[in-house]
C-alpha cells in the first residue's frame, strides 16, 4: 500500500534528520559552520529536533553562507584527514557557491546507478559525457558511474560560465561557433570508440549533437540528460524526434543536492517531468514564495524549498532558485516530488540559463 | 483556443504554451504553442526541399495565389487550429491582445488585403519593373539584355513585433519570389501571420512554404542564425546586436520627420494636416509615422498649432469606431514613458505644448486601457534629449534650427517629408545619406506607394543580380 509505503518513508527521514542534527552539532563530528551556528542558538538542536518538521526552527539555509571561505569551516570534524574535494555550483548568479565533499557524490551516483535499466545502459558499456566539467562534480560524478556500472567514460568539456557570457553579450555567432567545437570533439570520439552506448549531455548539447549523427546508429543505447530548458516540451521532442528508440533519463542535479530522477515513463504523463529526489538524503518541499513556512498543496505551483541530509553536508530548507507543481508521491519514491522544474517567474528576467 | 506552431504548414501543439491574454482583464484569449529551438533547427533543415515547393510554380500562379489569399484573408473564415476564425473575430483578438482599437485593426487588415492583392504591382515596386517570370528560369532578356537573378536564400526568417500589424505587409512578397517563410510571431500578436500563413494556404500555396514558431529569444536567435535572410523587427538595443550581419535585414526605430525649408516654412498652416496625419495616422505605432518637425523658422507657431490639433485625438474604448488612440498592453510601460518624457522636460530647453490644451495629465485611463495622449514637445536645440526620440504613441518634437544645419543635425530618418521648393535645398537633401524613403511635398510620412520599394527592399535582399551569357538558346 502506498500509504504505509509514504508512513514508512516519513519515519525513515525523521529518524535520518536526528541521526544528521546529532552529527553536524556534535562537537566531536560537526563542521565550524554549524557549531558556531548552534552557539548562537538558544536552543540546542540536538535535543530539540526529532523530526523533519522541527528543521524550522533553524529557519532557512541562506545562500550567501556558501559564497566564499574558508571552505575548511564546512569540513565536518570527523571527515578532517580524508581527502577533501570542493564543487562550485554553475556559476550563472555572480559568485559561485561551493560545497565540501568527500564522497556524496560516489554514493549519490550509485544510487542513482540502481534505477537505471542494464538494458539501456548496459554494464560494462563505455560512456560520453558532454558537458560541463571544470570546478562542477558532474565530471567526477558521471566517472564514477561510468566505473561504478564496469565502463570507463569519455569526457567533452563545456564551460557554461563563458557560454553565459557569450549570451549576455549577444554573440550569437561565437557561441555557434563554440557549440560546434564542442560537438565536433564528441563526434570525433563517438566515432573513434565503438563501445560507447551511454551518455551523458545537456538538452541543447544533445540538439546540437543529434543535428549531426543519428545516436541509434552509432549504437547508443541510453541518454542521461539533465540541466537546465529541460521541460515537457523537450522530453518529447528528444523522445519522439531526436533520439526516439533509445531510453531517454531526465534528471536532476545540482552540486548542493545529489541527483533528483524522473518518474518512470508513462504516457499518460504527457511527457511532464517529475522529479523525485533521494530521500532520506534530500527533500524537496514544494513551498508558497511569500510565506516558505507553508507548502502549497498537490498539484499547485510553489518554489522549491531543498535540504540536504548528509554527514558530509547539512542544508536546510535552502529556497532554491527554482519553482514547480507539487508532485504526490508514487510506489518507487513515496514522497513528495515536483512536477515541471523550471526558473522562478521572479527571476526569468534576470538570470541567464545558458546552453548547457 | 490554442494557436499552434506550423511546422512546413502543419499543425503541431507544442506542449509548452504561454498565454495570449485580454490586455484590459488579464484573462487569456489563447493559448500559444512555443516552440523550442531545437525543433526549429530540425525544421530548418528542410530548408532546401521546402523550397522546391515553391520553385514549381511559375510566378504567375503564385501572383494569383497571393490575389486569392487577399480576398480569404480579408473575408473569409479560416482554419484556427481545430477550429475556426472569422474576419470578425480576428479583429476582436487582435485588438484586445494588443490594444489597437478594432477600428486601427481593420484598416491594417485592409492594408494587408491591398499588397497581397496588388503583389504584381508591389513587385514591380521591388525589382523597378523587371518582368518577374524571369525568375522562373533565372534568367531572360529584357529590354534586349540578358537577365538572371540568382537567389540568396532557402529560407525568409522574421522576427515580428507586436506594435502595428501593418509591418506584415513587408514580407508578404516573399511567396511569390519563390522563397519560403520562417516567422517568429510576436508574443500578443501571433494572429495576423497565422491568419495570413491560413489564407495562403486556402489559396493553393504549398504548404511547406509556412514556418510559424512562436519562441522566446533563444529561438529567435536561432531563426536569425539559420535562415539565409531574415528580418528583424525590434527596438534600437534589440536590433544593435545585429547590426552588422548583412543576412539580417533592420527594421528598428525610424525616427521619420517632416522638414521644411526656409522657403516653405513661412506657409506652414498649409501643411497642417500633413503633420497631423504624419504623427498620428496608426496611433503613432509605425515606424513610418514622424516623431520630429524640423524647421527653420515658425518653430514655436508649428508647435501649438500641432499641440492644439493632436489634443483632439481622445482615448476611446477598443470598439468605438472612431477610435484612433491605441492602449498600451502594459500600463507601466506608459508610466514608464511619460516619466521619460518628463525627466527630458525637466532638463530644460523643452515644453510639452500639448500640456495647455488638455484637460489631465498625458496619461489617460478608459474602459480599463491605459493611454498615452498625443504629445507634442517645443525644443529650443537640436540635441535636446527629446528632440529626436520616437516613442510608442502619437509623440512629436518640433526643432528650430538653420536650414543649413538641418540635414546634418537630424540623424538617421526612415521616411523624410520635405516640403520645400529651393533646388539647392532639394539638391542637399537628394544627396543626404541618413534618409531612406523622400517624400517632396504634402505627402504624409506614413503615406506608402506601393509600387515603390520598401525600406529594405526585399527582393535586393533575397536576390542578386549576377552576370550571365548563354551560347544555347
Amino acid at each position: 500500500m502506498l500509504t504505509d509505503k509514504i508512513k514508512q518513508a516519513k519515519q525513515t527521514l525523521d529518524a535520518h534528520v536526528r541521526d544528521i542534527v546529532n552529527w553536524h552539532f556534535d562537537p566531536a563530528t560537526g563542521c565550524q559552520f554549524w557549531l558556531e551556528y548552534a552557539d548562537k542558538l538558544d536552543f540546542d538542536p540536538r535535543n530539540e529536533i526529532g523530526g523533519y518538521e522541527d528543521l524550522k526552527m533553524l529557519g532557512h539555509f541562506e545562500d550567501y553562507w556558501l559564497r566564499g571561505g574558508p571552505v575548511r569551516k564546512w569540513v565536518p570534524k570527523a571527515f578532517q584527514k580524508d581527502p577533501i574535494y570542493v564543487f562550485e555550483t554553475g556559476g550563472s548568479t555572480g559568485v559561485p557557491k561551493a560545497r565540501i565533499n568527500i564522497r556524496d557524490f560516489q554514493t549519490d551516483y550509485e544510487l542513482f546507478s540502481g534505477t537505471l535499466s542494464d538494458a539501456s545502459f548496459p554494464p560494462g558499456a563505455d560512456w560520453l559525457m558532454l558537458g560541463p566539467t571544470g570546478p562542477r562534480r558532474l565530471r567526477l560524478a558521471i566517472e564514477h558511474l561510468a566505473q561504478h556500472r564496469g565502463g570507463i567514460s569519455f569526457f567533452v568539456d563545456l564551460d557554461p560560465r563563458w557560454v553565459n557570457k557569450l549570451i549576455k553579450r549577444s554573440k550569437h555567432e561565437e557561441l555557434e561557433l563554440y557549440k560546434e567545437h564542442v560537438t565536433s570533439q564528441a563526434l570525433n570520439i563517438l566515432r573513434a570508440h565503438d563501445n560507447i552506448q551511454c551518455i551523458f549531455t545537456t538538452p541543447k548539447l544533445l540538439e546540437a549533437l543529434c543535428e549531426k549523427i543519428d545516436l541509434a546508429k552509432m549504437g547508443i543505447k541510453g541518454i542521461f540528460c539533465g540541466g537546465t530548458e529541460m521541460n515537457a516540451q523537450f522530453h518529447r521532442f528528444a523522445r519522439e524526434e531526436l533520439v526516439p528508440g533509445i531510453d531517454f533519463v531526465p534528471t536532476y542535479g545540482n552540486t548542493l543536492m545529489g541527483l533528483a530522477v524522473n518518474k518512470p515513463f508513462d504516457p499518460a504523463d504527457n511527457y511532464a517531468i517529475i522529479y523525485y529526489p533521494p530521500a532520506p538524503r534530500a527533500v524537496f518541499e514544494i513551498v508558497d514564495p511569500d510565506n516558505p513556512d507553508q507548502l502549497v498543496g498537490y498539484n499547485e505551483t510553489g518554489r522549491v524549498a531543498l535540504t540536504t541530509l548528509t554527514k558530509e553536508f547539512f542544508m536546510p530548507r535552502f529556497l532554491e532558485r527554482d519553482e514547480g507543481d507539487r508532485a504526490e508521491p508514487i510506489e518507487p519514491y513515496p514522497w513528495d516530488g515536483v512536477r515541471n522544474l523550471r526558473l522562478l517567474s521572479s527571476l526569468q528576467q534576470s538570470v541567464v540559463v545558458g546552453v548547457y | 483556443m490554442h494557436i499552434p506552431l506550423l511546422r512546413g504548414g502543419k499543425p503541431y501543439e507544442s506542449l509548452n504554451t504561454v498565454e495570449v491574454k485580454d490586455f484590459r482583464t488579464g484573462q487569456a484569449v489563447a493559448q500559444l504553442s512555443q516552440a523550442n529551438s531545437g525543433l526549429i533547427r530540425r525544421d530548418l533543415a528542410k530548408a532546401a526541399a521546402n523550397k522546391s515547393a515553391l520553385d514549381a510554380l511559375p510566378v504567375h500562379e503564385l501572383l494569383q495565389i497571393c490575389k486569392n489569399a487577399a480576398a480569404l484573408f480579408l473575408e473569409a473564415e479560416l482554419p484556427l487550429n481545430s477550429g475556426s476564425q472569422t474576419p470578425d473575430d480576428y479583429v476582436r483578438n487582435l485588438s484586445v491582445t494588443t490594444g489597437m482599437p478594432e477600428s486601427l485593426c481593420r484598416i491594417n487588415m485592409g492594408k494587408i488585403h491591398k499588397v497581397l492583392d496588388d503583389m504584381a504591382a508591389v513587385l514591380g515596386g521591388l525589382t523597378r519593373g523587371l518582368d518577374i517570370s524571369i525568375l522562373d528560369a533565372g534568367w531572360g532578356e529584357q529590354g534586349g539584355r540578358s537577365l538572371s537573378y540568382s537567389v540568396q536564400t532557402n529560407n525568409l526568417g522574421a522576427i515580428l513585433p507586436n506594435n502595428s500589424p501593418g509591418v506584415h505587409s513587408l514580407w508578404l512578397p516573399s511567396i511569390p519570389l519563390k522563397v519560403p517563410l520562417v516567422l517568429k510571431p510576436g508574443s500578443q500578436e501571433p494572429w495576423t501571420p497565422y491568419r495570413v500563413i491560413q489564407a495562403f494556404l486556402a489559396a493553393g500555396a504549398p504548404e511547406q512554404a509556412f514556418g510559424f514558431y512562436p519562441t522566446d529569444y533563444s529561438g529567435a536567435a536561432e531563426i536569425l542564425m539559420r535562415t539565409g535572410k531574415s528580418m528583424l523587427f525590434g527596438d534600437a538595443k534589440t536590433v544593435a546586436t545585429w547590426e552588422k550581419d548583412r543576412r539580417v535585414q533592420i527594421h528598428g526605430p525610424g525616427w521619420s520627420k517632416v522638414i521644411f525649408g526656409a522657403d516653405q516654412a513661412d506657409n506652414w498652416q498649409k501643411y497642417l494636416d500633413v503633420l497631423v496625419d504624419s504623427v498620428s495616422t496608426n496611433s503613432g505605432r509605425s515606424c513610418l509615422n514622424a516623431s520630429g518637425v524640423w524647421t527653420p523658422a515658425h518653430g514655436r507657431e508649428i508647435a501649438e498649432a500641432l499641440a492644439q490639433r493632436l489634443a483632439q485625438i481622445e482615448a476611446k474604448s477598443m470598439t468605438d469606431p472612431e477610435a484612433g488612440l491605441a492602449a498600451f498592453v502594459n500600463p507601466q510601460v506608459a508610466e514608464h514613458i511619460s516619466r521619460l518624457v518628463d525627466d527630458g522636460l525637466n532638463q530644460g530647453g523643452a515644453e510639452d505644448v500639448t500640456a495647455r490644451y488638455r484637460d489631465g495629465g498625458r496619461i489617460a485611463e478608459v474602459d480599463g486601457a491605459t493611454f498615452l495622449l498625443p504629445t507634442v514637445i517645443w525644443c529650443d536645440r537640436p540635441d535636446h534629449p527629446l528632440a529626436n526620440t520616437e516613442l510608442l504613441f502619437p509623440f512629436a518634437s518640433v526643432v528650430e534650427l538653420p536650414q543649413d544645419e538641418l540635414l546634418a543635425k537630424m540623424g538617421p530618418t526612415l521616411v523624410c517629408t520635405a516640403l520645400t521648393e529651393d533646388r539647392k535645398f532639394v539638391h542637399e537633401i537628394m544627396s543626404a545619406p541618413n534618409i531612406d524613403r523622400l517624400n517632396f511635398g504634402a505627402i504624409p510620412t506614413n503615406k506608402i506607394a506601393w509600387d515603390q520599394p520598401h525600406e529594405g527592399n526585399l527582393f535586393e535582399h533575397l536576390y542578386k543580380q549576377r552576370a550571365f551569357q548563354s551560347a544555347t538558346h
